[in-house]
């Protein structure tokens, strides 16, 4: 009889994972060796325009045109900086809105680590978020400063956290409104996630911006930041509502039949029974929402909000000397963008694994 | 048809008259008259499809009816919301699937409900849950999770967060229904031992043994009826009718 012990493991070693995973077949020798082809002809002139001949730190214009179509200028970055980052904030207050960046930055840190969960936490949102517009704003003390001239990344980083933050409730309200045995509310809930989802954002921000406008009355301005901050966040509700009730729908009947045999009511049902889970489940596709009004805050610019990416547009357009690095500037932006979307990602997997790793299921 | 007469200890706990149900046009429940008397132990059983398991589910309105009339302890259910919930809250059930909450632990399980409904302090909850799982000997499992338990240990934390409410009535769904047969007698088990201290119970379920240890009726469904009722003794040996005699015949031969 044959023992039960494992068959022998495959010699181990860089080259038999070589002969493994890419040279196992002729077929697959072929796709390997056209690949690394491809790589070696491409890659050095790449990682030398990105890295090697690119001018790096504060030089001026002329060190960029010296080598201009062989190597990047983020010299453009170092002059453009300040612009990329704040806008049109006045210049010699542009500690105020730095700050504000770190600040926020160190709430949604602080706010991903489980030992903060609790109660404490909402308190220091609350006195986060009041520093933030009193720093931004002004004030008692600080000079003030239109929301007109606020600009870069922090008001995506505004735009960010507070759609996030108050369209998350809502979505929830929406995916539990469109579940409802209640016929108004469900019908509610069902239109207007299907006539939101049908809409592109860009066109409900100009609809906050200048039809809204229109209907009201003249004596009352509604500051056009917050304008397009609730159109975000309308917006994105309707999204997370359709994650949200994708995780509904997978928790078992069960479950609800238990909360109410119990006796519980309705919300407690939700809030303690039925939501954790759905919650749990729909991990995934509420990030992907999340990631997508990250991003999607650029489209601000079509009010003339100066968000980052517009700040970033105009830092380089302005400016006729530097003005031909603008692809450098963009892809500035764009490593921005994907550091914060690729931290959320990673969050996100983390949390699911952490999340199921504790329910043992 | 006489029958040992158990309305006369107590007034009722459940009383159903009349009872109709409908799943659209389906006949699920027809004229369901059940007198079932404090104290009392009750087994229904019956070919699936039978409508047992939604009579009992009428009883806590986790099923609505159509016709007839629904008392609890005297409370009528009704579209009333105060009336079910404190019906519900009176009434324990213990379901084929336990529908234990998978990401609470076993104490957390039993402490949420009489936290939130029945507004107790969290020590006091914890310690009542704690007497009621040592007495569904699991005590020692409270800090885990449900899914790190077998089925019949399930299913007995199920009992016990039933019974943490305090409930006058348990209502069982086929309990055993869903677990490995080894694991079926440390839920009879308990069930016997609660049956014994007097609790009101109406189970669904086919464990004759279980019927004939603790049941004060039998009552036998079929194709929404109630076909015919007696003591276990009376209905084991000497079925009346036609179809209880064919049911028995195919589940006591297997």
């Amino acid at each position: 009889m044959r023992t039960s012990s494992p068959p022998a493991l495959e010699p181990a070693g860089p080259l038999a994972w070589l002969r493994d995973k890419l040279f196992s077949t002729r077929l697959n020798t072929a796709l390997s060796l056209l690949i690394l082809g491809l790589l070696a002809w491409l890659l050095p002139p790449i990682l030398d325009w990105l890295i090697f001949k690119a001018v790096w730190g504060p030089q001026p214009v002329a060190a960029c045109d010296a080598v201009r179509g062989q190597g990047a200028c983020w010299a453009v970055v170092w002059e453009k900086f300040r612009f990329m980052m704040f806008g049109v904030y006045p210049f010699e207050q542009q500690w105020r809105p730095a700050l504000v960046v770190v600040l926020l930055t160190a709430l949604l840190v602080i706010s991903a680590i489980k030992a903060f969960w609790r109660p404490m936490l909402a308190a220091i949102w609350a006195i986060g978020i009041a520093l933030a517009f009193w720093l931004m704003g002004g004030g008692l003390g600080l000079s003030p400063v239109r929301t007109e001239l606020w600009g870069g990344l922090p008001v995506t980083l505004i735009l960010s956290i507070f759609g996030i933050g108050l369209a998350f409730p809502l979505g929830i309200l929406l995916a539990l409104g469109r579940r409802s045995e209640l016929p108004i509310i469900r019908s509610f809930s069902v239109t207007y996630i299907e006539v939101v989802r049908g809409v592109p954002l860009i066109t409900v921000l100009f609809m906050a911006s200048v039809m809204f406008a229109l209907f009201m009355p003249e004596n009352l301005r509604i500051d056009q930041l917050l304008r397009a901050q609730v159109a975000i966040i309308l917006f994105v509700a309707a999204y997370l509502a359709e994650a949200v009730r994708g995780g509904l729908q997978a928790v078992p009947k069960g479950q609800y039949e238990a909360a109410q045999a119990l006796g519980l009511p309705y919300w407690r049902t939700m809030g303690f029974i039925v939501l954790p889970q759905a919650l749990k489940i729909s991990i995934p596709p509420i990030v992907n929402s999340f990631i997508s009004l990250f991003k999607d805050t650029s489209l601000v610019v079509v009010i003339a909000i100066y968000d980052f990416a517009y700040a970033v547009k105009k830092s380089t357009e302005t400016d006729y000397a530097w003005k031909k690095y603008f692809i450098e500037a963009f892809l500035f932006s764009i490593l921005v963008y994907w550091i914060f979307c690729y931290a959320m990602s990673k969050y996100s997997q983390w949390l699911e694994r952490d999340l199921s790793r504790s329910a043992q299921r | 048809m006489s029958l040992p007469s158990p309305l006369t200890h107590g007034e009722l706990a459940i009383q159903i008259s009349g009872l109709n149900k409908w799943y659209g046009d389906f006949h699920v429940l027809k004229d369901i008259d059940l007198n079932v008397a404090r104290g009392e132990k009750i087994v229904v059983c019956g070919p699936s499809g039978s409508g047992k398991s939604t009579l009992i589910r009428c009883i806590n309105r986790l099923e609505q009816h159509q016709q007839g009339r629904i008392r609890v302890n005297g409370t009528e259910l009704t579209d009333d919301l105060k009336n079910i919930d404190a019906v519900r809250s009176d009434v324990g059930m213990v379901f084929q699937q336990f529908n234990l909450f998978p990401h609470l632990t076993v104490l957390d399980n039993c402490t949420l409900a009489p936290i939130w409904v029945r507004k107790q302090p969290k020590a006091q909850a914890q310690a009542q849950a704690m007497q009621l799982l040592e007495r569904v000997q699991i005590a020692e499992q409270a800090p885990k999770y449900p899914g790190q338990l077998s089925g019949g240990q399930q299913q007995r934390v199920a009992i016990a967060r039933a019974l943490c409410m305090n409930p006058s009535i348990m209502l069982f769904d086929e309990p055993t229904s869903a677990l490995d047969p080894e694991m079926v007698k440390e839920v009879l088990d308990t069930m016997i031992s609660l049956a014994r201290e007097g609790m009101t119970m109406v189970c669904v379920t086919h464990e004759m043994g279980f019927a004939r240890a603790v049941a004060d009726r039998v009552i036998f469904m079929d194709r929404g009826e109630i076909v015919e009722q007696n003591t276990p003794e009376a209905f084991f040996s000497n079925p009346q009718n036609e179809r209880s005699r064919q049911f028995l015949s195919q589940i006591l031969d297997r």
